[in-house]
């Protein structure tokens, strides 16, 4: 038995565990063993599924033994189990993250007992998102998390939590609706669903019929991933959700959105047929985002829009078409999935310590905890792509490949993404230089609490107590490994872009993915591209 | 294929009730519009299903095209599952909305006027000479270039309130300090308390 024929627990486990912890609701304790056991084993799973994966080849399986193109399949390609390994990896980090808040505040200000149950169903809906191999399971998958994203979103029910899910929810629902109407005109032009069966037979249809369909779905997408112009939502709706929420939500929903857009741009709409508007859009993506961005005094907006901006780099990769774009936008997802989740992560610790995520009431944070500032720094010059961090890497990689493509537009995208990650430089460093390095006393408002601790400080008590009881070990410890995660995707950049590489080469070929769900025998259909040489 | 120009109809009329309901700031007509899209949407996908045919159970002497599809059906069973539940959460929020605030209707968000409204300048970043906000008042470059202090400037200038020079343009020291107080976001307090 191969183990990829395993693939489909990565759903099933999270989702059992959701059931198990929704049983378990009053005992606290428990809830909190059953699921992190479960999502550790999930990602155990999911890394040996890596490691077949990258042996023997694109494995799929058939639910319930219905043949595909009829039954749900699912597949496991490198990009899919590499996307479950780094998804899993990030969740599991953040679960501990809020079990430590969780307990650290004694489950008042939330109803916590919740969150497990949901926080495993958004799990499993991201997994089955990211195996999916039809269209619909893939819609499935969307709805899956968006559902339990919009109980996350307003966990607690207080008026800025509800302000900001009534948006999410109609932002969700409307881009759900326009997925839901392109599958049902897809079915409608070819009569499946399935997507290497889509990937044969949408070839056929006429140019116009395939560029709406294909809009449509780019458009659907977009909202989810948050391309500009499509974005305006993310920023008014992440930052109020508590934080390991909003950590998850920008590590992991804006990807998913950007991984149903590979897959349709390789798989069923490969060709350069949009790559212009993409371009176009990834361009101001990046640039409208961190504009956004230097605007903000609160850190956690700020970080949503570096969010928004920074999905225009994986745009862009992908806009490309080559096996060197699409691999460095691979390596990208994979190291912004996990950079940004640290930086929530850490802007939580940031709110506990400092009282505040205003940069106007924040001072001195360096001094009173020098682990925290460590711990902010490193993903915060990571983002930003300072050498030699993966951040670095992973803007060369797609640099190198718009410099290989040589159009006026790859080069305005690459002087765009040189800008744009010097301005994300200059949005962390204000925040470092205001929260971390001036004094409590010269910032314009500092919180109580920061000029309290500085005053103990001076007479030599050293907040150290406060230390403990306002960063618990378990929040810093996740959060450390975490930024762990992302120093090693540094150390092992290298190995890293061969799994990307690989991926994206065997994206664009088409036919280990077509094969593996249709048999063998399957035809694989040209790819037509209107410029030669590219 | 021939298709059911009712069907056809009545899906292009709820689209267009769903569009015009969803952009209203009332939310419960918002959820009245996410409905209809939601029922549109099936609609249309039953439509791609082609002909009505009999019901698909297999008997033998059938042949296979005397049937209808099956597969919309299902698609659109899942479907309706999915905006039900979207729907009652929707509720939850509704009510949710009315218990907080008392309205039914969407609300700004209070950071981003706040965001918008916030002038160019930064007094910590922009300001050649940091306002001075203490009562005792000291000497101070004016906008002329000349020492001024409040003593000095009363009466004397006709411009007596100290500017500072921010982003190209001077604004007065006083609405620049005020800026920086504790509270000052730009808003307004309605009369129950809450922001606007």
């Amino acid at each position: 038995m191969n183990i990829a024929s395993l693939a489909p627990l990565a759903v099933v486990l999270p989702i059992l565990g959701a059931a198990l912890t929704f049983v378990l609701i009053r005992h606290s304790r428990a809830q909190r063993a059953v699921s992190i056991a479960l999502l550790s084993l999930t990602l155990l799973l999911e890394c040996l599924l890596l490691s077949s994966v990258w042996e023997g080849g694109t494995a799929a399986v058939n639910i319930a033994g219905w043949l595909p193109p009829w039954g749900i399949v699912m597949v496991v390609d490198q990009f899919s189990s590499l996307m479950l390994v780094v998804s899993s990896a990030v969740s599991l980090a953040v679960l501990v993250y809020a079990t430590g808040q969780g307990m650290a505040d004694g489950d008042q200000d939330a109803p916590v007992s919740i969150f497990h149950p949901t926080y495993l169903i958004l799990v499993a809906g991201v997994s089955n998102a990211f195996l999916s191999g039809d269209l619909f399971n893939l819609y499935v998958g969307f709805e899956i998390l968006l559902t339990a994203s919009y109980v996350l979103m307003t966990l607690g029910g207080t008026g800025p939590r509800i302000r900001a899910g009534v948006t999410y929810v109609v932002v969700s629902v409307v881009s759900s609706v326009l997925f839901l109407i392109s599958i049902a005109m897809i079915y409608g032009a070819t009569g499946t669903v399935n997507m290497a069966d889509l990937a044969i037979k949408l070839g056929d249809l006429d140019q116009g019929t395939k560029t709406l369909l294909h809009v449509m779905l780019l458009v659907a997408f977009g909202i989810k991933a948050a391309v500009f112009p499509l974005s305006f939502w993310l920023p008014d709706s992440y930052p109020t959700a508590p934080a390991p929420v909003t950590a998850v939500f920008a590590g992991l929903l804006t990807k998913v959105g950007v991984y149903a857009m590979v897959r349709t741009e390789t798989l069923l709409f490969p060709g350069d047929t949009l790559n212009t508007p993409l371009m176009v859009a990834a361009l101001l993506t990046m640039v409208v985002g961190i504009l956004g961005a230097l605007a903000q005094s609160d850190i956690k907006r700020l970080l949503s829009f570096t969010l928004v901006s920074h999905i225009g780099y994986m745009v862009f990769g992908l806009a490309m078409s080559s096996a060197a774009g699409l691999g460095a936008a691979v390596f990208y997802v994979a190291h912004h999935i996990t950079i940004q989740t640290s930086l929530f992560l850490v802007t939580g610790l940031i709110e506990r310590r400092g009282g505040s995520s205003s940069v106007d009431r924040l001072a001195g944070l360096a001094k009173l905890s020098p682990m925290l500032a460590l711990l902010f720094f490193i993903p915060a010059m990571n983002l930003a792509g300072i050498p030699p961090f993966s951040g670095f890497l992973g803007k060369v990689g797609l640099m190198q490949a718009g410099i290989e493509l040589g159009t006026p537009l790859a080069y305005t995208l690459v002087v765009g993404g040189v800008v744009t990650s010097l301005l994300t430089l200059l949005a962390v460093a204000r925040v470092w230089n205001r929260a971390f390095w001036r004094k409590p006393t010269d910032a314009d408002h500092p919180d109580p609490v920061l000029l309290a601790d500085h005053a103990d400080s001076d007479t030599g008590r050293r907040g150290g107590r406060n230390n403990v009881v306002l960063l618990p070990r378990s929040m810093v410890g996740s959060t450390m490994g975490l930024v762990v995660l992302g120093v090693a995707l540094t150390i092992f950049a290298g190995p890293l872009f061969n799994v990307a590489d690989q991926a994206a080469t065997d994206m664009l070929d088409r036919s280990s993915y077509i094969q593996a769900v249709l048999g063998e025998d399957a035809p694989v259909p040209q790819v037509l591209t209107s410029g030669g040489g590219r | 294929m021939s298709v059911n120009l009712t069907l056809l109809s009545v899906m292009g009329a709820l689209y267009a009730c769903g569009i015009y309901l969803i952009l209203e700031r009332s939310l419960t007509r918002v959820l009245l519009g996410l409905m209809l899209l939601a029922n549109a949407t099936n609609l249309l996908i039953l439509a791609t299903g082609g002909y009505a045919g009999l019901s698909p159970f297999y008997s033998k002497g059938t042949p296979a095209q005397d049937y209808s599809d099956p597969l919309p059906q299902a698609l659109i069973l899942t479907s309706i599952v999915i905006s039900f539940a979207v729907t009652a959460f929707m509720l939850g929020i509704i009510y949710r909305t009315w218990v907080l605030a008392r309205q039914d209707e969407i609300q700004d968000d209070v950071e981003d006027r706040r965001v918008a409204e916030t002038p160019s300048f930064d007094a910590e970043d922009d300001a050649e000479i940091p306002a001075e906000t203490s009562e005792f008042p000291l000497t101070m470059i004016g906008s002329d270039g000349r020492a001024v202090s409040d003593y000095a400037t009363v009466g004397a200038v006709e411009s007596a309130e100290p500017t500072i020079a921010a982003g190209g343009k001077r604004i007065p020291a006083a609405d620049a300090a005020a800026e920086e107080q504790p509270g000052s976001q730009n808003t307004t307090l309605d009369p129950e308390g809450g922001m606007r």
